[in-house]
């Protein structure tokens, strides 16, 4: 798994890609963290576009970034979900957490 | 009845071996030829059960895990992921959707409940200091080969 993080008028995205899991998650969470942190966004996405597995270790890390969006005042985003994906996060009910898109991205 | 097929499986509790565990079982049912969506509920339910074993009944500890699955001619597979860890105390508690012994890991506390909703049946034994065995019982839908 990795992440490519872009930052853009205030909106930072992290596009991750590959397997999410409890392996995968920490360092994730430790690069998305770091540049949250330093970059102060209004918006945090997740861009799920390129995550071809997930399991509840990916909830984690979309509770915890939404946690710390609140600490920051700003939104967190959940974007390109694929449809397994979809599956996993609706048992943990994210929807009512973060914006979901299933579609193209958001402007 | 007698499975078709069977295969068992051990390797070190560390959080790369999540990878090698699922998709070892995943190609281990490949033979039942499943749809994308059965192997895909396979994988995630295996991965829940082995970062169990990994987190909670080891405590991050290198030990062993063990898996055995099994395929039955009614197209049953079922699947037991072991552990000698540490065990389960509260096993009602433990398979309550959103409760954690360790949410500074950010673990959502939804690995049973994704488990059980992933599978047709998800059964839990354990015992103090010595282990926990979950089993994972899923039939699939046979397509015509």
């Amino acid at each position: 798994m990795s992440v490519r993080i872009y930052l853009a008028e205030e909106i930072l995205t992290a596009y991750l890609s590959g397997e999410l899991d409890h392996h995968a998650a920490r360092s994730i969470r430790e690069e998305i963290d770091e540049a949250a942190q330093r970059a102060h966004p209004t918006v945090l996405v997740l861009d799920f576009r390129d995550v071809t597995f997930m399991d509840s270790s990916g909830i984690g890390l979309v509770m915890g970034r939404y946690a710390l969006m609140q600490e920051l005042e700003g939104e967190l985003r959940i974007e390109n979900l694929p449809i397994h994906i979809k599956k996993v996060m609706r048992l943990a009910g994210l929807e009512r957490l973060a914006n979901m898109e299933a579609g193209g991205v958001k402007k | 009845m007698k499975p078709l097929n069977e295969m068992r499986l051990s390797f070190p509790s560390k959080s790369a071996n999540e990878a090698f565990a699922r998709t070892a079982v995943a190609a281990f049912v490949a033979g039942l030829d499943p749809t994308v969506d059965e192997l895909t509920d396979i994988k995630t339910a295996v991965s829940e059960a082995v970062t169990n074993a990994i987190v909670h009944g080891y405590r991050e500890s290198i030990q062993t895990i063990y898996i055995t699955a099994a395929i039955y001619p009614d197209n049953r597979v079922v699947i037991r992921i072991r552990d000698k860890g540490c065990g389960i105390e509260d096993i009602r508690q433990a398979m309550e959707p959103l409760y954690t012994s360790c949410p500074q890991e950010e673990r959502a506390g939804l690995g049973f409940a994704v488990m059980q909703s992933l599978c047709d049946k998800v059964r839990v034994t354990s015992r103090l200091g010595k282990g926990t065995t979950v089993t994972l019982t899923r039939t699939f839908s046979g397509r015509e080969s």
